[in-house]
Order: C-alpha cells, then structure tokens, then sequence
C-alpha cells in the first residue's frame, strides 16, 4: 500500500451515470489483486472532506481502471476530472477474493458490484467462470460485452425483466447453481440474500461489502462488520469476507 | 536562519517538535509505516486504552459532515494485556515518546490499576488521562463535565506515577477554563484540547441517525475556531503547556494553535485524508519560523497580539 499521485489517463462516461476512468499507477497494477480497493482525494477543499473508495476494476502493466456511479459530490467531482490531472491515491488497500483456478468457478454481480468482478473474471478467464449480472433494470446492467469478449457464459435477470431474465438474481442462481464457489459483489439486500442461497446449498461465497470509510487504512475503526468473529474492518480484514462469517 | 529550535518540553517530556497525532487517529502507529517516517514525528499518543478489552458501539460509527466528520466508535480497544504483548513492542522500537491514553469504564479503579502497571514500562514517556469520553464517573456527565471530579481523579493518579500526565479535556463544557485549572490543580502537567464537540447527523430519506448510537463526537476543520478560542481562553489562565488540536490540516492551522497558547498540536482526522500531513506539517512550521526569523517555536507560543 502507498500514497502516490497518479495521473489520470482518460475518465469516460459509459452510460447514464456511470463512468470509467483509466489511471497511470504502475505500483498499484503491479501489486492489486482483484477486490481490492484504491482510497482516492477527490477535492483539496473540505468539501468533500474525506476521501472516498473505489474498487479496482481492472489491471494491466501500468494502468489501473475504475469503474464508478456519479452518486454524490466526490463522484461528482471525479467525473469532471480531466485527463492529465493528478490524483491522490492510497492503495491498493484490504483483502481482495481468494481465488483459485479451476472449475465450478461462478461470478455473481448485483448493479455496480461488478466493478470489481470484472478484474476477477479477468484473472481467472482460463477457468471459464460464469457470470451472472443482476439490477433493477437494463440499464444498470454493466460490462456484460466485456465479459462475453474474455469468453465467459454470461447470464442477465432484471427485476422488471428489460433484459435477461426477470426477477432477483438469486432465482437465477437458484435455477443454474448447485456447486463450485461464488464471488460476488452487490448490494447489501442482494448480498445477504446470495449468503442465504450459498448456505442452502453449502456452497462457498466470497462476499465484498462496501461501507462508509473514514480511513481506509484501519485506524479509524467506522467502517466494521459483524461477523462471527466479532466486528471487523471492512478496510483491512475486508472488503471480501466468507459469507458463513458474516453475521446480518 | 540555520538554527531553528522546535524542541519543546511537556512536563518531563522532551520533543524534538511540537507535533503530536491525536489518540484514536493513528491507530498504534503500526499502520502509518506505509506513509510516513514515524521517527520524525514528536510523539505518538495511542488509541485509548482500557484495562480490558472493549468492542466498541455497533455501526454505523462514522459519517462526513460539511468540513467535518462525526465518530461513536467507542472506545474499541484490544484491552491493555494485548497492547502490551502485541502493541507496545513495534512502539517500542519507533524512539519516538510514546504517550499512552488511558480510560476508564465505570470505577476510578480501572485509572489506578492502570496506571499502576503503565508506570513500571520504562518505554510509556506520558499518560493521557481521556476522562472526555461518554460512560465513565458521574454517569451521565464526563470526569471532564465536572471540576470536583476532574481534580479528584487527576491527583488519584498524580500520586501513583511520577510519569508526564496529560489530561485531555471535553469542549462540550460551559468553561473549559475551570475544567483545565482543575486538572492543574490536581497536578497535570498539561491538558489535551480539545476532544470532539458533541453532534448529530440525520439521514431524512429514512429518518434515521447517520450513526448507530445517534449521538457522536464532531472533529476535522468544522471545529477548529471553536478549537482555537478554547486553547487562547486556558491559556491565559493556566500555568501548564496546552497540547492543541481541533482540526488542524496543514501547518497554518497548526500555527494557529501555537499563537494562541499551544505548546504542542496533534493531528486527528486529516490523518485520515492525509496520512503523511503531520510530517508535512513539521515542515511547514519550520519554514514559517526560518520566514519571520524566529529562532526558537517557543517564542511563538501565546504570541497572539491583541
């Protein structure tokens, strides 16, 4: 983990509110492993104050990608960042998935909680994963030609079924999955709801929470879970937890 | 101007520099090795102690505010056999004056006991009494709320240790004057302040607090002028050193404090934002004094003119 200024290298919108920018961090691509997280300044005022997180969404030899929903000022902020101009990164921070290749291998993504997963797909592409993309809507559904392109099954429900199949992901999972291993990335209602079915069949999840961050660098304590094992830091023993640890 | 003088001294503590990171910014230091050269700093002042193990409030503990952020953490800690096993050895290797907070849950006993045992580890340099935290004497009000209480527990413990004791004091408080004359009475050789100001946050799409044990304490730069006025009211009526803080940023703030009577800042939340600020900030100060030809940073303390 480092704090270093990085340079942005481009900063798109995708669709709707959601963006991709692309940043010059060598360090960062050498040392993340999928679910990890960068910690980033946003504004030398104090508003916002803090900083804020976004998960890696992808690596290469220099460049790190992220992938981000303009939701409040600090992402409001990022979007108006201009390629060229640096930023103040820490990362990458926390414990990231526990991967190991081979089959049976199934990546579940609720809304933007395929951001990280896409970097996850990425490494482990040789063990053709399957990839299931849930939302509200089509339009929230993301990244799904980039994951088709790495050759994966790929697999959509909507909750008003504008795309894919209609209903909660999970009832997918349920009419597709019976074994192998889940990481998956979401909401707190969907994540919570994969733990339940994960538990149902006794399959493995691997589970990565987001919650507010005051530090990221485990000194503040705000950020803790109830897990089994007492609260834990979603920064630092996080954000990827066992979801047979995590107690809702 | 070559020779510039930071060292200052608290008690029988001697600082190569007056900056200090705040108790329950900077974790047990462990953390910032990624970040900064710890050595530089003046000293470290720990997250509080107990003498056993707390888990602290349920989340949510944090939310930012405008220029500010809110905290009911709780005084989680790992309790003070598994600091002095797993933490105080990394401390005790920095060489930098470690000055250990302490406080205590219901009893003045839990302080004595405390303190007992932090007076035989050589490599504790100062105890900060935290009596500004919720839940400890008097029930409903802080050690720190009270004068009679501060000035009772602080020389309780004054006659246990003849180690630096800092006593770290509550704004939320008609007069911080009384309260921080109290711990000099009781025989501080200094006070902290101040701790955070007492504050509340709502979200009103599902009217709830933003955190889960409602109340909470409000630091960062939101808090510094009320910070400020405290530390220049002391300290025109005080004889002990003042540790300043109360959203310090950058070495402006820092210097704020200072003129207004600090002999020593500390550092809280833009640790969070900035974990390598302090070292900036030692820098700073040391160019504004070689600036304004001011050889020594003592000169500089209450130096405010009015």
């Amino acid at each position: 983990m480092k704090q270093l200024a990085a340079k942005l290298i481009s900063n798109k919108k995708v669709k709707g509110n959601y963006w991709h920018c692309v940043i010059d961090a060598p360090f960062i691509a050498k040392k993340a492993s999928p679910g990890q997280f960068l910690n980033i300044k946003l504004s030398d005022s104090f508003d916002p104050l803090l900083r804020r997180p976004f998960s890696i969404h992808n690596c290469s030899a220099k460049k790190v990608e992220i992938l981000y929903e303009v939701l409040g000022k600090g992402t409001q902020i990022l979007s108006q960042k201009k390629p060229g101009e640096t930023l103040d990164i820490i990362g990458p921070i926390g414990k990231g998935f526990d991967y190991k290749a081979g089959s049976g291998q199934i990546i579940v993504a609720g809304g933007m909680g395929v951001a990280p997963l896409v970097f996850l797909a990425k490494v482990l592409a040789k063990s053709k994963p399957r990839v299931f993309l849930g939302a509200r809507t089509k339009e929230q559904i993301l990244c799904a030609k980039e994951l088709k392109a790495l050759g994966l099954y790929v697999e959509v429900s909507t909750d008003d079924g504008t795309a894919g199949f209609k209903g909660k992901i999970t009832e997918l999972l349920r009419n597709n999955i019976s074994s192998g291993m889940i990481y998956a990335c979401g909401p707190k209602a969907m994540l919570k709801a994969v733990a339940e079915f994960s538990s149902g069949l006794k399959i493995p999840a691997q589970l990565s929470l987001e919650e507010h961050m005051s530090c990221a660098i485990g000194v503040c304590l705000g950020c803790v879970v109830k897990t089994k094992a007492g609260l834990k830091r979603v920064c630092k023993e996080g954000p990827v937890f066992n979801a047979a640890d995590l107690i809702w | 101007m070559k020779n510039i003088n930071l060292s200052i001294e608290i008690g029988k503590l001697k600082l190569k520099n007056p900056v200090l990171v705040c108790s329950g910014t900077f974790g047990y230091a462990e953390e910032f090795v990624d970040f900064i050269d710890l050595k530089k700093l003046g000293a470290i002042v720990t997250k509080t102690i107990t003498l056993k193990p707390r888990i602290g409030n349920l989340p949510p503990r944090t939310c930012e505010t405008p220029a500010g952020m809110l905290n009911s953490i709780g005084l989680e800690n790992p309790g003070l056999e598994v600091f002095i096993k797993e933490k105080l050895p990394f401390l005790k290797k920095l060489g930098v004056p470690i000055i250990l907070s302490i406080a205590s849950e219901e009893e003045p006993q839990e302080f004595i006991e405390l303190v007992t045992r932090l007076d035989k580890i050589e490599e504790v340099a100062a105890i900060e009494l935290n009596i500004s935290c919720p839940n400890v004497k008097g029930r409903k009000h802080l050690i720190s709320q009270d004068p009679l209480a501060t000035k009772e527990i602080v020389s309780e413990i004054r006659e246990i240790t003849k180690k630096t004791l800092i006593t770290k004091l509550s704004p939320n408080v008609t007069s911080i004057v009384e309260i921080a004359q109290a711990a000099q009475d009781g025989g501080s050789d200094a006070v902290s302040l101040i701790n955070t100001l007492s504050g509340m946050s709502i979200d009103v799409d599902k009217r709830i607090p933003k955190i889960a044990s409602i109340s909470a304490g409000l630091s960062g730069p939101a808090i510094r002028p009320v910070a400020v006025k405290m530390v220049w009211d002391t300290f025109n009526k005080i004889k002990i050193p003042i540790i300043g803080m109360g959203g310090i940023m950058d070495a402006a703030s820092a210097l704020e404090f200072i003129i207004a009577g600090a002999s020593a800042v500390a550092i809280g939340t833009a640790n969070f934002i900035n974990p390598k600020v302090s070292e900036e900030i030692i820098l700073g100060l040391k160019e504004y004094l070689e600036r304004n030809k001011i050889s020594n940073i003592k000169e500089l303390v209450g130096s405010l003119k009015v």
